[in-house]
């Protein structure tokens, strides 16, 4: 008997019977207790195809996964890498063979001429397991230093909401604010605009997705925001 | 002060009426409510008759010194502390004998519900701070701890929950109160994990026959389920508020 | 654990400061809301609980009668502990205060003590042999800047609000008495902390500008504008020029707050003159 008990969307809490029937499958913020999946933690409940439950955070850490960007602090230089923060709850590592350019000798060189300590970064998760600390990578187009405009920190559970479907979000805000946005997956943004009013707006939309990340109608609101200052 | 020269057995409980006017199986007032604290990951406040507490969960974070880290869990630390000022005869400040105990058993009540193993070679720290101090603040603080933990996103098979029994004039009472602690016959404090009723808590202090012991701690549960309600209001709350402005009768789709 | 703070976050505090502005669109010499609830722990004599922004700090007030130190024998005492509890911030350890707390807790004794807000004389009440002692314990709940001004708010509102019994002398005994009266007040020390990024100084850091700092000036003044108490804590040097202009700042500011939040927890006592 394949039962669901929870409509779309719906706040659940951790423990919350979500469906039950050997057919649902345990995905995201879900775990399975025999013919049960439930709830691990505080969120919004979806029933995705081929009958995966997930229940999307509202609230939590952010927890890396190859592929994802993410800007990072350096917050300790060693002989070939750099330790990297990126609020996750572990340090993440940096290697000098995954750095763009020359190559160059670790024996020779300074690394802090590359990186120094408190220079922020976007970079990528190339690796990631439970076994070792996250690994990153700025081998990639569009990964370097981030100089200039301002850090916002927000909940990385509510990234995806400021990114949007297939990124209608965060272009409309980009768009009308004409800033530079690069969005880090762990819960970091960086906003350079040509005006500190135009970053100051950025931010302002930032805050008002994060606190209404659960509701609905939320793009419209937040393009009514931008174009009642622009 | 001696408590037991202002107050008389007599005083304790009278008709089926306690000493601060509950029935024998009715819970003092409680407030809860969650992401009180900036820095925290996750906090929760509470009171419980007079008990004020505040709880703050940071993690899962780097431990250190590292040698303590284990490489296939994450470790929960429990710090529970009293205010200087919480208790009537002020308190020293630095932590107790009692305040220990307390912190190794309220861990033991909130672990078994947490997914620990999902973040190896890190740590889980809970701290819980007693600002007034009024008998079962080990209950409480584990109630509000459940809370912080879930406004912390960390990930849990369920919420835990605590409630007392105690034992006065003979008679089992829900949730006591200082007063009731310290003149009564004897104190149950327990902790469950309501969905299936599991027991991470069970302490008792006192004297009690077998059967005593099997209604105080059946009492103990009833009296759980019951603040289980409010937990899940007061986490509820937080989401809905914001929800309602917005959200017509049937939801809308977003991008 | 340390906090690095990365150099994006630094340059933008340092461009506005340049420009006369700060990240939350204060003024320099704007402080962030104070919210001050007093009374709420009814087991302390006094209490009360200071938010400065984001900023929580929690004061309670414990009164005993016990013996006054030998070379001030008239004299009740006051003695002040902090505790910056590793609720508050990530990096605040568990343990016995340490240096910071150490340091907090000392500076907002003096600007009580020296400001002589609490008369202790009249706290004496067998000279030589019992006098009442008030204990003072801080303990900071949320960590976003200025734990100073914010630790001191919370000890004198938490003073204003102390309730202590009535004490009676009989034959030697002190007997205290069902009835309480409020604390004798003689003044109202008001804190006011600064910090300095370029060429400005500007009042009442929050986290961000403090990380950003390399030092603080605590400045506090009494009801006549007088400075009772003057600390420059961390690293860091300030000129002539900051000081005088901290000092201007700190005695008009002092004034301002001390009739807001002060006066009004002053007059409110029950049992006062």
């Amino acid at each position: 008997m394949l039962v669901v008990h929870v409509k779309k969307r719906q706040i659940v809490l951790p423990g919350e019977v979500l469906a039950e029937g050997g057919k649902f499958k345990s995905g995201e913020g879900t775990f399975r207790e025999g013919e049960k999946v439930l709830a691990a933690v505080i969120g919004l409940a979806e029933i995705k195809e081929n009958n995966i439950v997930v229940v999307v955070p509202l609230e939590g850490i952010y927890i890396p996964r190859p592929g994802d960007t993410v800007i990072g602090k350096i917050v300790n230089v060693k002989l070939s890498s750099w330790d990297v923060d990126i609020l996750a709850p572990y340090l993440a590592t940096l290697n000098l063979m995954n750095v763009p350019g020359k190559p160059v000798d670790p024996i020779k060189t300074d690394l802090r001429q590359i990186f120094d300590i408190g220079d922020l970064i976007v970079a990528k998760v190339l690796a990631f397991d439970r076994t070792q600390p996250p690994v990153l990578t700025m081998k990639e187009k569009d990964l370097r230093k981030l100089e200039g405009g301002r850090l916002v920190k927000m909940a990385s559970t509510k990234i995806p909401r400021l990114i949007g479907r297939r990124g209608s979000m965060i272009n409309m805000i980009k768009k009308e604010t004409k800033c530079q946005i690069i969005i880090g997956q762990n819960g970091l943004v960086w906003v350079s605009g040509s005006s500190l009013e135009s970053e100051e707006l950025v931010v302002k939309a930032i805050r008002q997705i994060e606190r209404e990340a659960h509701t609905s109608g939320l793009t419209d609101r937040i393009r009514e925001l931008i174009s009642q200052r622009t | 002060m001696d408590l037991s020269s202002k107050y008389s057995q007599g005083d304790l409980l009278r008709d089926g009426v306690r000493i601060d006017g509950r029935g024998v199986r009715e819970l003092r007032p409680i407030k809860l409510e969650v992401g009180v604290l900036s820095r925290a990951d996750g906090s929760a406040y509470i009171e419980q008759g007079n008990n004020k507490i505040l709880v703050a969960v940071y993690g899962p974070r780097e431990l250190h010194p590292k040698h303590l880290a284990r490489p296939d869990t994450a470790i929960l630390q429990c710090f529970y502390r009293m205010a200087t000022f919480s208790v009537e005869e002020r308190k020293n400040p630095a932590p107790s004998r009692r305040e220990l105990e307390l912190s190794k058993v309220i861990k033991g009540a909130l672990a078994p519900a947490i997914f620990l193993r999902n973040f190896p070679r890190s740590t889980i720290d809970v701290y819980i701070q007693v600002l007034q101090a009024d008998g079962g603040t080990r209950c409480a603080s584990i109630t509000a701890a459940s809370l912080a933990l879930a406004d912390a996103g960390v990930p849990m098979r369920d919420l835990v929950t605590a409630c007392a029994v105690g034992k006065v004039n003979g008679q089992l009472v829900l949730d006591p109160n200082d007063i009731e602690d310290k003149l009564g016959e004897a104190d149950m404090p327990v902790a469950i994990m309501p969905r299936k009723r599991f027991i991470t808590l069970l302490q008792m202090d006192g004297r009690m026959n077998k059967e005593e012991f099997i209604e105080a701690y059946k009492m103990a549960i009833e009296g759980c389920m019951e603040i289980y309600k409010l937990q899940r209001q007061a986490l509820m709350e937080r989401y809905m508020a914001v929800r309602k402005e917005f959200e017509e009768e049937g939801g809308g789709e977003d991008a | 654990m340390h906090d690095v703070l990365s150099e994006v976050e630094k340059r933008f505090i340092i461009t506005l400061a340049n420009k006369g502005q700060r990240a939350d669109g204060r003024e320099l010499r704007e402080m962030r809301p104070i919210n001050i609830e007093t009374g709420l722990i009814k087991k302390a004599e006094g209490s009360a609980k200071v938010s400065l922004g984001e900023t929580k700090v929690i004061a309670g007030i414990k009164a005993e009668i016990g013996a006054p130190f030998p070379d001030e024998p008239n004299r009740g005492v006051i003695t002040c502990n902090a505790e910056l509890i590793p609720l508050a911030s990530p990096f605040f350890e568990a343990g016995p205060p340490q240096e910071d707390a150490i340091e907090l807790a000392r500076v907002v004794d003096r600007g009580i003590r020296e400001a002589e807000m609490v008369d202790m004389e009249k706290l004496c009440i067998i000279p030589g042999e019992k006098v009442w002692i008030l204990f003072v314990d801080l303990y900071v709940l949320d960590d976003n800047g200025n734990l100073f001004d914010a630790s001191s708010y919370a000890a004198v509102s938490a003073l204003l609000s102390t309730m202590i019994p009535k004490v009676e002398v009989k034959n030697g005994e002190v007997k205290l008495l069902d009835e309480k009266e409020p604390l004798p007040i003689r003044d109202l020390p008001v804190s006011l902390t600064f910090g300095k990024v370029g060429e400005h100084i500007f009042l009442d850091p929050m986290l961000d500008e403090e990380r950003v700092i390399d030092c603080r000036l605590t400045i506090v003044t009494d009801k006549e504008g007088r400075i009772t108490a003057v600390q420059k804590s961390e690293d860091g040097a300030l000129s002539e020029k900051d000081i005088n202009e901290a000092i201007e700042i700190a005695i008009e500011k002092g004034r301002e707050i001390r009739e807001k939040y002060f006066m009004p927890l002053l007059k409110s006592r029950e049992g006062a003159e």
